[in-house]
């Protein structure tokens, strides 16, 4: 059985024309990044992968996670946790909040809090848990984001442009605290970037895509 | 569940329209079973066509709703085009938003007040510049032209085609074509007029024909502000459908498939009007002129706009004296004395009507709330956006005028003999209701970022917790706002609740209408009043309470 991450023949059409073809296998603690141009589809490849792919799109192939072939689950039921370059933290909830929803239910409310209150000290926000994410600072943001995304519990962590709205300093620095947790954790990760910086720094294989639909 | 409400929704939308459509028509070819009549004949428009007035009501129909929307649409069009993005088209905006809410009885009794030949503008202007030191016995009010019938409705669709407008510029551009334009050396106007304008107009299409229709079809704002005789063709029909001689109501029949021929004609011509127009703007971008008119432009339709909105709020200030007014002799400006009579003598009754009035748009509009967001979010999970048709059929109770089959779904609830009453009132309401309730929740349902949804599932969220917990709370303020728009609308309904009550159940606008013809001032400044406060108070709610219920979230506010 092969542990991580597999895109076996993942290929995605726009209508009729092929946009994307990937075949690959992210082990455990693994980052495999994909580079191209804007437009050439590589968001498209991450919904595929999510199951949230827009209506004039198909995608051929499979997804596995762990051996197993989650390729028509529903978004849901993937155990895939996913970042984009916005840290779309719901803005009607507490920073708390936020993270609790992201929690898988069961335990009790006191232990629930704990393990918010844990996860936000691990990166450095003691205390932000009654916080309206709105005042938080862009890489304050960011960490909660990730946290949140942990806490679900994730089998594997797609990144979509995630650092790209961040300043050089910051990006670096949420960056390493990303691929950090991620190996620590062995999550098979895919990153999506357009940054150079971005590529070395997770320090994977890089698969350059380019255009499959000519003009 | 969820993919059956998009075909409920339309059921509810269309279903009274069409078995409306069905119960005017069998009357019109002479079967009414409920008078012992039946057909098919067609002595019933043998009636209609030996009716004198025929020619002069249609004549009104035609020309009420032609120049009311072509007036509109200009000022509207030469405003944007002057100001659009600039200080005063903002505070122009923001004083014509809340008066959208105005219901249109509201409007053209404060407007009444005005131009009556003892109303205000007369009396600022006796005795000094007219002379007059008592009434003038001039009819300005329900001339047989129509004039103050097309102002009552020029007023209030100014702010309606403005807004729409509005919504309809965010997918223009239009700051960037304009800056290109003003680059090659074209005024504000006529470089946005050439540049702008042709792709807001596709957008604005159906709004305005909706306009047509409504101002063709009316019937409150005509028994208020339109001629009597004859009156306009709406008013005839409902005149007709209400007569105790059963057999009127085959010529009423009759006379609402005329008057449905009448506004197809009209939207026909108005269809050719645009292709000449465009013909002709064609011709006008290509010679390349850059506009004399610029100026002129900017500062009539910055007046006429102005006034447009003035004529509201001074009606509505008008209304607010007299139903404080105790005696008040001519030329006075303000009444002699002000008292709380008219509120001790109407308040109770107004405000019970006030009552029943939102228990109908009240339910009318938790319906259409139901219907809307099942469209939407079955629209969200299926991956299938509205397409054209789609929007068509939306538009479609909005552009089929009303006096064509509010009379024929009364008419067949009578032959079943269906009890007539608060609840047909309700789904009648209903089929108004939900169009409006969908246009304006649409958008902002559709422009929310679905990456906040992927996000959610990806953390484990079934689509009913994202639904409830991430989607609902976050369009909190457009859903409470569609809330308000949809009970604006109910409150503002006159036929349908005059009809389908069958007289039995009385919401402020019918009581309000009905007191125009009386005269009693004072009774309709209250019940005018308590009809714009029952339309207004949803809307300060609307905007109250997510400020309130959000205090502490600031990225919602934004």
């Amino acid at each position: 059985m092969n542990k991580g991450l597999t895109l076996r023949n993942v290929c995605i059409l726009r209508g009729q024309s092929p946009l994307i073809e990937v075949d690959y296998n992210i082990s455990e603690g693994e980052v495999l990044t994909v580079m191209g141009p804007s437009g050439v589809g590589k968001s498209t490849l991450l919904a595929f992968i999510t199951g949230t792919l827009p209506s004039g799109f198909k995608g051929m192939g499979q997804v596995l996670l762990d051996g197993e072939d989650i390729t028509s689950r529903p978004p849901h039921q993937r155990h895939i946790g996913i970042l984009f370059q916005d840290d779309l933290l719901f803005p009607h909830m507490s920073v708390g909040a936020n993270l609790a929803f992201g929690m898988p239910a069961g335990g009790t409310m006191t232990a629930r809090r704990a393990k918010i209150d844990t996860a936000l000290a691990d990166v450095g926000l003691s205390g932000y848990s009654d916080r309206d994410p709105a005042t938080l600072s862009g890489g304050q943001k960011a960490r909660v984001a990730l946290v949140r995304m942990l806490l679900s519990n994730p089998s594997a962590l797609l990144l979509d442009e995630a650092f790209s709205r961040l300043d050089a300093e910051l990006r670096a620095q949420v960056r390493d605290l990303v691929f950090r947790v991620a190996k620590e954790r062995k999550l098979p990760v895919l990153m999506v970037t357009h940054d150079g910086e971005d590529a070395k720094a997770a320090g994977g294989k890089i698969i350059e895509l380019e255009s499959l639909t000519k003009n | 569940m969820l993919r059956f409400l998009p075909a409920l929704t339309l059921l509810a939308m269309l279903g009274p329209v069409i078995a409306g459509l069905w119960g005017t028509v069998l009357p019109a070819f002479g079967h009414l079973p409920a008078a012992g009549l039946s057909g098919p004949s067609l002595d019933p428009f043998r009636t209609l066509f030996d009716w004198q007035g025929l020619g002069a009501a249609s004549r009104l129909s035609l020309t009420t709703g032609l120049i009311a929307t072509s007036v509109s649409l200009a000022i509207v069009a030469f405003i944007t085009a002057g100001w659009s993005g600039t200080k005063s088209f903002r505070v122009l905006e923001r004083l014509l938003s809340p008066l959208l809410s105005v219901p249109h009885a509201a409007a053209a009794l404060g407007l009444a007040f005005l131009i009556t030949p003892s109303g205000w503008i007369a009396r600022l202007m006796s005795p000094t510049l007219t002379g007059w030191d008592r009434p003038p016995d001039v009819l300005i009010l329900q001339d047989p032209l129509g004039l103050a019938m097309i102002a009552g409705l020029v007023i209030k669709e100014v702010p309606f085609l403005l807004l729409m407008t509005i919504a309809a510029m965010g997918q223009a551009q239009p700051r960037r074509s304009l800056l290109v334009a003003q680059a090659l050396g074209y005024g504000r106007p006529t470089g946005w007029l050439k540049t702008v304008f042709p792709r807001v107009y596709y957008q604005i299409r159906l709004p305005i024909y909706v306009v047509l229709a409504y101002s063709m079809s009316v019937v409150d704002v005509a028994v208020i502000l339109g001629p009597s005789t004859p009156p306009t063709l709406s008013v005839q029909i409902v005149k007709w459908m209400s007569d105790p001689d059963l057999a009127m109501r085959l010529t009423g029949a009759a006379a609402a498939l005329w008057q449905l021929g009448l506004v197809v004609f009209a939207l026909g011509l108005w269809w050719v009007g645009e292709r000449a127009v465009a013909h002709l703007g064609c011709h006008w971008i290509a010679s390349g002129r850059r506009g004399r008119f610029d100026g002129p432009v900017r500062v009539v339709s910055l007046i006429l706009g102005g006034l447009s909105a003035c004529a509201i709020l001074f009606g509505i200030l008008g209304l607010i004296v007299w139903s404080f007014a105790g005696f008040w002799s001519f030329p006075n400006v303000w009444p002699d004395t002000f008292t709380w009579r008219s509120w001790d003598r109407h308040g109770p009754d107004a405000l019970a009507t006030l009552g029943e009035t939102f228990l109908v748009a009240g339910v009318a509009v938790g319906f259409a709330l139901v219907l809307v967001l099942g469209c939407l979010e079955a629209e969200h999970r299926s991956g299938r956006s509205l397409s054209w048709r789609g929007l068509w059929l939306l538009y479609l109770p909005l552009l089929v005028p009303q006096t064509a089959f509010l009379p024929g779904l009364q008419t067949l609830l009578l032959n079943l003999g269906a009890d007539i009453g608060r609840v047909p009132v309700i789904f009648a309401h209903l089929v108004f209701v939900l169009p409006y309730v969908f246009l304006s929740l649409g958008d902002p349902w559709r422009s929310w970022d679905v990456r906040n949804a992927t996000v959610a599932s990806a953390l484990g969220a079934t689509p009913n917790r994202i639904f409830w917990q991430v989607r609902l709370p976050m369009l909190t303020r457009p859903i409470l706002t569609a809330v308000a728009v949809g009970i604006a609308v109910s409150v503002g309904q006159y036929l349908a609740t005059l009809l389908i009550g069958g007289g039995r159940v009385s919401t402020l606008t019918t009581e309000a209408v009905a007191l125009a013809s009386g005269g009693d001032r004072r009774a309709i400044g209250v019940y005018g009043l308590m009809q714009t406060f029952a339309a207004l108070v949803p809307f300060t709610l609307a905007l109250l309470i997510p400020t309130l219920v959000w205090r502490n979230r600031r990225g919602l506010h934004e």
